[in-house]
């Protein structure tokens, strides 16, 4: 007979071995080891649960009369899961994405293996969901915003754009990227083994929409000088060109706009070259336009007033071995005039008694060569170099602008100084907020002085002036022109110029600083009065009527209509 | 006769007493609601682990049905047919072995199926119960505990089965023979010295047959067991997953249908061999308890049908048929825990299945038939 003792021992084994079995799952499932309950249950979490981003809508931006310049809109990205996808559907979805079924067929077997690949980006809501609706396996949709740019390439290079994931990577899309970006929110969902989502599970953080962002920029403004500009670049056939309209009382840029734009709603022919806004990136000589700047220097000397006579009789002067020479010999004439022909002959006389301390000095108050501050990226401070030694030459050549560089924002911001009674406000472009105190200008010249530049700016439009073609009917504006040669490898070069205009409008009481900015106009029409002159008139008349400045000029028509009974002044 | 006589009181008094209905039919009861428990359990998780797919329980169902009828036919059987058949009944189950070399059917690479008319069935199961009967007959007959050449006839008895089915290749399945008929063998008392010599043996041949007899994918299962982070997405993954969801159900587990690891399909079998990471993920310790609870219930009732049999044959059978249950739960949970390496042995009467549960519940019913057994060999 069998023993029965063999029993017992076989209960104590089996009953040991049981318990071995129980003391492993205790440890797996309760006991806090490092690899056990919650290690694991953290593990079993890592698995299945996740957490995704809720997309936060980010900031407007808006000009300064809130017309908007950069919207976000919400829509719909598809996306395939092409270990999922169900390719027996992909005629189907290719005629609903009107893709070729080659083009599709290629894209699905690139990502074969793969668990997500767009099919496509930021799709229209409606249609999204139309294609969802049929519930092809492995398709989903995911929730994103889009940008949009209502205003197209007018405004382009100064708003920049973002990238197809909605963070700004130019202008001041990028420069304000953390205003307007908001901060995207989390949810939690589970997912199952093939990536697919099961459900949510609920909000942890609601998405903080981005802050609204206001520019200083007045779309109208930004429209006028566009358009403008794109004719003065037909009429010249010139290769590039800015224009800035400063407030000359706030410091605040009412409009800014470049050539060659492009479109920021499109990535059809894009260029990265043209996204520049060149009116703060890209820097020229300023030459002649620089010469009031000298004519500051003269009068705080004490050795020149504007109606000091300087002789410039032959019409050219010897400067070590060169020669400048004047168009025509003027003879003598006031310094007054002497601006207003942009004698060559004159200036380099006053340059010679005033040395070229006093002059470099005044075109680095006036913020030659320092940033302009705006924060813009990009943004170049131009050079105004700091030599060890001076030759001759570059003394005098200083003085008419050579030798040092410029953006056009930052000689209109040193004519702001002229136009806001000697007082230079920091740039900006964003809109003043009115219940934050307006920041302190500072006082760079004389009130004096500057009433006495912005007479010789008045002078130069007059009808022995320069820049004729900058007059604008019905009002009295200041201004000068600036024409000066490209360099090359080899040096200036003689054929390829810069024409630059440099004005305020009216001269009474400036509300605004332009600069026109013409790069390499062709044919005879090169310099800064032919080129550059009659698009500042062009801005300057229209940014005057479109901001209400009452005409100090009764231009004729004006005044006919004036003396009709009942008329309306 | 000093068996006989311990036994005399307790038998008459059995004798005396009006039979009952669950006795005239040869139902144990105890093991029977034990059992009707389980299943009942079973077909619970099972309808969560097949993502609340009421056709798999149904089907399960039906299995259990059938299970449970084949249970109580067995259980009517008188041990002495049992005894007179068992040879003729090996042989045949052998030479079903013999024509699944020839004409049986594959899967997977292993060849263990035998179709007859659309019907497929695995021969090796059969001889799950074949195997222990066939040696306890053969031992029955002889002086116990048994001389040392009938152990060596009795180890050709159950090794012959178990290299035929280790050659489909099913490893779990040999092992499982193997080991029923080996217990047969323990049972019937056998020297402390042939056990330690086997112990000794067997640890011996491990290093060889590491060498020689294990197939490169066997060798990997126990490599990916010591250490399953060495290869998480492909061989470790099943027995990561599994862990992962026995911890993360805690004491109480996340509830029914609740569990992540399984509804989110990353536990792989979920029905059949890893059901039980199911039950603890879902249930929690509570659960696992609970089922090893009823486990060792069953299993103690049948050592106690063991212990009260009336003949070494019934002895030495359900002594064997109870601990072969037992292997069965041990080689799963110790799998699914990853104490042991994959082996594809299911968790008896909880993982989803036909024959297994048949076979088992076979088993139980002769389980039944020992303990509601009149003596009768002994005279």
């Amino acid at each position: 007979m069998v023993p029965v003792w063999r029993f017992y021992f076989i209960v104590a084994a089996l009953l040991t071995l049981l318990a071995l079995l129980v003391g492993r799952v205790l440890l797996l499932q309760v006991l806090d080891t490092d690899r056990g309950h919650e290690f694991l249950q953290k593990q079993g979490a890592m698995r299945s649960l996740r957490t995704a981003e809720i997309p936060a809508y980010r900031g407007l931006v808006s000009d300064r009369r809130g017309e908007p310049l950069a919207v976000s809109t919400p829509v719909i990205s598809l996306w395939a899961n092409p270990r999922h996808l169900d390719t027996t559907r992909l005629p189907e979805l290719a005629g609903l994405l009107n893709l070729q079924l080659s083009d599709l067929q290629a894209r699905v077997d690139r990502y074969a293996g793969k668990r997500f690949m767009y099919l496509e980006r930021h799709m229209v809501p409606a249609r999204a969901r139309d294609i969802l609706a049929r519930r092809i396996p492995g398709v989903s949709g995911e929730r994103e915003y889009r940008r949009y740019y209502p205003s197209g390439e007018v405004a382009a290079q100064v708003v920049g754009f973002t990238n197809v994931d909605g963070e700004g990577i130019a202008g001041l899309e990028l420069a304000y990227n953390d205003w307007l970006r908001g901060i995207p929110g989390k949810k939690k969902y589970i997912k199952d083994l093939h990536g697919d989502a099961v459900r949510d599970i609920g909000v942890l953080e609601a998405a903080q929409p981005g802050r609204d962002l206001k520019l200083s920029i007045d779309l109208r403004l930004q429209y006028l000088q566009h358009r403008e500009l794109q004719r003065a670049m037909t009429v010249t056939g010139a290769k590039s060109g800015s224009i800035v309209t400063l407030d000359a009382a706030t410091g605040e840029i009412l409009a800014m706009v470049n050539h060659p734009v492009y479109n920021p709603n499109s990535q059809d022919g894009f260029e990265m070259a043209n996204t520049r806004n060149r009116a703060m990136t890209d820097v020229y000589e300023p030459g002649s336009t620089m010469k009031p700047l000298t004519l500051v220097a003269a009068l705080e000397s004490g050795k020149y007033s504007t109606e000091t006579m300087i002789d410039t009789a032959p019409g050219w002067i010897n400067v070590g071995r060169k020669t400048l020479p004047d168009p025509r010999n003027y003879g003598e004439i006031s310094v007054s005039r002497v601006i207003e022909k942009s004698s060559q002959v004159g200036v380099t006389k006053m340059a010679q008694v005033l040395g070229h301390e006093p002059i470099w000095g005044v075109f680095q108050r006036f913020g030659m060569g320092s940033p302009v501050g705006v924060g813009f990226p990009g943004e170049s401070a131009g050079i105004l170099p700091d030599r060890p030694r001076w030759r001759a030459i570059e003394k005098v050549t200083l003085a008419f602008g050579y030798g040092l560089t410029a953006t056009p924002l930052q000689i209109a911001h040193a004519y702001s100084v002229f136009a806001n009674d000697g007082v230079q406000m920091p740039l900006t472009l964003l809109a003043r907020d009115d219940s934050v105190e307006a920041p302190l200008g500072q006082r760079v010249i004389a009130a004096d002085t500057a009433r006495k530049v912005v007479d010789v700016l008045h002078a130069v439009t007059g009808e022995h002036g320069t820049a004729g073609k900058a007059r604008v009917a019905g009002y009295e504006v200041g201004g000068k022109t600036g024409t000066v040669h490209k360099v090359g490898p080899q040096g200036y070069i003689d054929d390829k110029y810069v024409a630059l205009f440099a004005g305020l409008a009216p001269v009474e009481d400036p509300r605004f600083v332009i600069v026109v900015v013409i790069d390499q106009p062709q044919g005879d029409a090169y310099g800064g009065g032919a080129a550059a002159a009659p698009v500042f008139s062009r801005v300057a008349e229209g940014a005057l009527r479109l901001l209400n400045v009452p005409p100090t000029v009764p231009a004729e028509g004006i005044a006919k209509r004036d003396k009709q009974p009942g008329g309306n002044a | 006769m000093a068996d006989y006589l311990r036994q005399l009181p307790q038998g008459s008094a059995d004798l005396a007493r009006r039979p009952s209905a669950a006795s005239r039919f040869h139902i144990d009861v105890p093991l029977l609601v034990l059992l009707l428990a389980l299943t009942s359990f079973g077909l619970l998780v099972l309808y969560s682990a097949s993502g609340q797919s009421s056709a798999a329980v149904i089907r399960q169902g039906q299995y259990f049905l059938v299970a449970y009828v084949v249970m109580i036919v067995a259980a009517q059987i008188r041990l002495v047919t049992y005894m007179r058949w068992a040879p003729w009944f090996y042989l045949g189950g052998i030479g079903l072995l013999v024509a699944v070399i020839f004409v049986g059917v594959g899967a997977k690479g292993a060849q263990r199926w035998l179709s007859l008319g659309g019907f497929r069935f695995q021969p090796s199961e059969i001889l799950k119960i074949l195997v222990p009967m066939t040696v306890a007959w053969y031992l029955a007959d002889r002086v116990l505990p048994p001389r040392f050449k009938y152990i060596v006839v009795s180890l050709a008895i159950v090794g012959l089965p178990a290299v035929l089915i280790l050659r489909q290749p099913d490893l779990g399945t040999a092992l499982l023979i193997a080991a029923s008929g080996l217990f047969v063998i323990f049972m019937a008392g056998i020297g402390w010295r042939y056990i330690f010599g086997a112990a000794v043996l067997a640890v011996a041949s491990a290093w060889p047959a590491w060498l020689f007899v294990l197939k490169d994918y066997q060798k990997q299962r126990i490599l990916t067991l010591l250490n399953p982070e060495s290869d998480k997405l492909g061989a470790g993954w099943n027995i990561i997953q599994s862990k992962t969801a026995i911890g993360s159900g805690g004491w109480s587990g996340k509830g029914w249908q609740s569990g992540t690891q399984s509804q989110l399909d990353f536990l792989p079998e979920s029905r059949t061999d890893f059901i039980i990471a199911v039950l603890a993920e879902e249930f929690g310790l509570r659960g696992v308890l609970t089922l090893v609870a009823l486990y060792l219930l069953i299993l103690l009732r049948g050592f106690w049908i063991g212990l009260n049999a009336k003949t070494s044959y019934g002895r030495m059978l359900a002594g064997s048929l109870t601990l072969t249950f037992f292997v069965y739960i041990f080689v799963n949970m110790g799998m699914v825990a990853g104490l042991l390496p994959v082996v594809g042995v299911p968790l008896p009467l909880v993982s989803a299945g036909g024959t297994s549960v048949v076979t088992l519940m076979a088993g139980f019913g002769l389980l039944m038939a020992i303990s509601t057994e009149q003596r009768i060999a002994d005279y």
